[in-house]
């Protein structure tokens, strides 16, 4: 397994991973629908296991991989809470446009 | 003894927080009970701590409370000062106090603030007694300025009376200016001498020179301070006002006690008045240009209790030429003998004010000596008194003044002379207005004079009694007699003597010279007497009613030489202008402005702040990326 990841040079998975997490902010900074953001944060998630993975492969130090583990528990945790969190905010405003959430302005 | 002493001031402090914190739900009588109970014991503590000094050469102790203030090099401790001096003084307030207390009794019964009334005698006799007892400076100043309070509490008792509010506002704030003088006596003595504890002081003053510019400056200070406090020219103009009070505030502050405590502190501090030849000119100077003043405008006055008011200030002026002499014994021997007259006089006014419901215009009094017989002979034993007609106490003490007035400067004699002629005059005047003649009041107060009763009338009798014996505390030795006051005074006035007798003499009077005038003073005094009873009862006049035309001279007098109104135009009115302008272009151009300047600019960067709280996700979002990659920048700069 180790030689098939190492046929990739390092770098690659950096810049990979690199342009994976732009996007992911740009996501959250730019879409307006809830659950477009909620992706983007997930992409954001799934491109630091991308990259753990990959240097825990290349130092041959199985921490990287084990933090992944957790990190995917995290991310379902928080998926899990965020969609509840939707469904509420449906039900309040109709709507998953978070622009419309700006009760607590001044 | 020494475990005792600290109850003097404390019982009637006791009764002041009794009688204060418990205002309405006292009972009148228990009220004037307490109060004349607690200075019936501070009377007996005083009592046998005298006869324990008395007779011994240096038996003065202090009594410590505790460390007051203790800071660096300045240590200030809570402590009392037991000597002959303080005693004596002890004595006079608690005793005359005392009896004052028990005809305030009878004098306030009908009164709705008696309690109060109670109260604030109790506190006024706690600061004069930490004032007589402290060990320093400060201690005195307490008792100082507390007395001062207490006085302004006492005058505007019956606070509903504007005219009576304003004039203890006077009061007091005449009495600060004087203070301001003693503060700053304070400030050089502590400057000078390192310490502010008179055994302190008054051990390093002997070893200076006589007449340095320092010493100069402390001693005309603590004068004005006493100026201020014991009514001199030019701060007494609130004497005569304080006549607003009731009677027996009148007997105790501002006859027998407050004022007096002037001339206590110059006695205290004697080596350095004796080490300043011009400081006791001066006081010389005023004393006796006080005495003639207040002396004339007596002759004038009409009102009962202002007669007794001027005459108290003429009086002390007579005290403050026997300080300017060197007389000290002279100046405590006039407190004492002046205590009692004076008190007892105005607890007569008192009485007669009580008699004729309310009256105090003595034109409008007359022919009481029939109904009034125990209030009118005890007035007449106080005015014979305080005329210095011998065997009586006044005789004694005034003439003490006045002989040594003669040694100093002939001239001074002199004027002492002239006011105690119009002494003996105005004060005839007034007993024969009073007494003699026929009733001139109306119907209805005719109707109801009487005698007050046994406990107005008692203390009347003790003062009386007082008044007259009270003389052999000190016969001079040239009549025979023991000069006992000398004697007891002369640990305190130690220094003094040391001084004079190492630096030269005191001039003495031959014998033959001490009688003549002796014998000057009592013919002076029975001309008065003599030109008051011809005018007044033989000739039945009556002085002027209001808006009569009169005299150029009388209407000076009358008028009391308009010195209100000049202090008003020269003092009164520039300091309301001055304190107007800071009103307007300090204090709400400049203070208000800033103050409002800077709540203003907190309130603008608020809403500036709150800018940054749109409320939209998207911005918070985006905030927090910028702050993470901030922070990334920040940290990956710095390795």
């Amino acid at each position: 397994m180790e030689s098939i990841i190492n046929v990739i040079e390092l770098d690659k998975y950096i810049m990979l991973s690199a342009a994976l997490f732009c996007i992911g902010v740009t996501g959250v900074l730019i879409r307006r629908n809830a659950i477009i953001l909620f992706m983007s944060i997930e992409l954001m998630l799934n491109s630091v296991n991308l990259l753990l993975t990959a240097f825990s492969s290349y130092s041959g130090d199985p921490n990287g991989q084990v933090f992944v583990f957790f990190i995917m528990a995290v991310a379902a945790a928080e998926v899990a809470v965020g969609l509840a969190i939707i469904v509420v905010m449906y039900r309040n405003t109709s709507s998953i446009d978070i622009d419309l959430l700006d009760k607590l302005r001044n | 003894m020494k475990e005792l002493v600290k109850f003097i001031p404390l019982l009637p402090l006791a009764g002041f927080l009794v009688n204060g914190l418990l205002n309405k739900k006292m009972p009148k009588t228990m009220a004037g009970l307490l109060a004349s109970a607690v200075m019936a014991f501070a009377f007996i503590i005083s009592f046998l701590t005298f006869l324990s000094i008395k007779d011994q050469p240096d038996a003065s102790f202090v009594v410590n409370i505790y460390d007051f203030i203790n800071v660096g090099s300045l240590k200030i401790p809570f402590s009392f000062l037991i000597d002959p001096l303080s005693v004596l003084m002890m004595m006079i307030i608690t005793g005359v106090g005392f009896l004052i207390h028990i005809y305030s009794m009878g004098y306030m019964h009908d009164d709705e603030g008696q309690v109060r009334f109670f109260a604030y005698l109790n506190l006024f006799v706690f600061f004069m007694l930490l004032l007589v007892m402290g060990s320093n400076y400060i201690i005195m100043f307490i008792g100082w300025e507390g007395v001062g309070l207490c006085s302004y509490l006492l005058i505007g008792f019956w606070y509903k009376n504007q005219n009576y509010n304003d004039a203890a506002k006077k009061a007091f704030i005449v009495n600060r200016v004087g203070d301001l003088g003693f503060i700053l006596a304070i400030f050089l003595i502590f400057n000078q001498f390192g310490s502010v504890q008179f055994a302190d002081v008054i051990a390093s003053a002997s070893k200076l020179e006589t007449g340095s510019v320092m010493l100069t400056a402390i001693t005309l200070l603590l004068f004005v301070g006493a100026t201020g406090k014991s009514a001199q020219l030019p701060l007494f103009t609130w004497l005569p006002d304080a006549m607003a009070g009731p009677t027996p505030v009148s007997a105790l502050i501002h006859a027998a006690t407050m004022v007096t405590a002037g001339i206590y502190m110059i006695i205290r501090s004697n080596i350095l008045f004796t080490l300043s030849p011009t400081t006791c000119a001066v006081i010389a100077g005023v004393g006796v240009a006080t005495a003639l003043f207040a002396a004339t405008i007596g002759l004038a006055q009409n009102d009962i209790k202002k007669v007794l008011a001027y005459s108290t200030v003429s009086q002390l002026g007579f005290m403050f030429l026997a300080l300017g002499v060197g007389s000290y014994t002279g100046a405590l021997f006039h407190v004492m003998t002046h205590a009692f007259f004076k008190a007892l006089l105005f607890l007569g006014a008192g009485s007669v004010i009580h008699a004729v419901s309310g009256e105090q215009d003595i034109r409008k009094m007359g022919g009481l000596k029939g109904k009034l017989t125990i209030t009118f002979i005890t007035f007449l034993l106080g005015t014979i008194a305080i005329s210095g007609i011998p065997p009586f106490s006044g005789f004694f003490s005034k003439d003490e003044i006045l002989a040594a007035a003669f040694s100093y400067s002939p001239i001074l004699w002199g004027l002492g002379a002239v006011a105690a002629f119009c002494t003996a005059f105005y004060m005839f005047r007034l007993l024969f207005l009073t007494f003699f003649g026929t009733f001139r009041g109306t119907e209805e107060q005719k109707h109801h004079l009487h005698e007050s009763p046994i406990s107005m009338t008692l203390p009347l009798m003790v003062l009386a009694v007082l008044s007259v014996v009270g003389g052999y505390a000190n016969i001079p030795a040239v009549l025979g007699g023991g000069e006992y006051l000398a004697k007891y005074l002369a640990p305190v006035l130690a220094p003094t003597t040391e001084y004079i007798a190492a630096h030269g003499h005191k001039a003495h009077l031959s014998h033959e010279t001490e009688y003549a005038l002796m014998g000057a003073s009592v013919v002076i005094a029975l001309i008065g007497i003599i030109l008051a009873y011809v005018t007044y009862v033989a000739k039945k006049a009556v002085p002027a009613e209001d808006g009569a035309e009169l005299g150029f001279l009388h209407k000076l007098i009358l008028n009391k030489y308009y010195i209100d109104e000049i202090y008003d135009v020269v003092f009164v009115k520039p300091l309301y202008a001055l304190s107007s302008f800071g009103y307007k272009f300090v204090e709400v151009s400049g203070i208000d402005k800033l103050v409002n300047l800077t709540s203003d600019s907190f309130v603008l960067g608020s809403k500036v702040s709150s800018k940054l709280q749109t409320g939209n996700v998207g911005t918070y979002l985006l905030l927090m990326v910028i702050g993470v990659i901030a922070i990334l920048a920040y940290n990956f700069s710095r390795i």
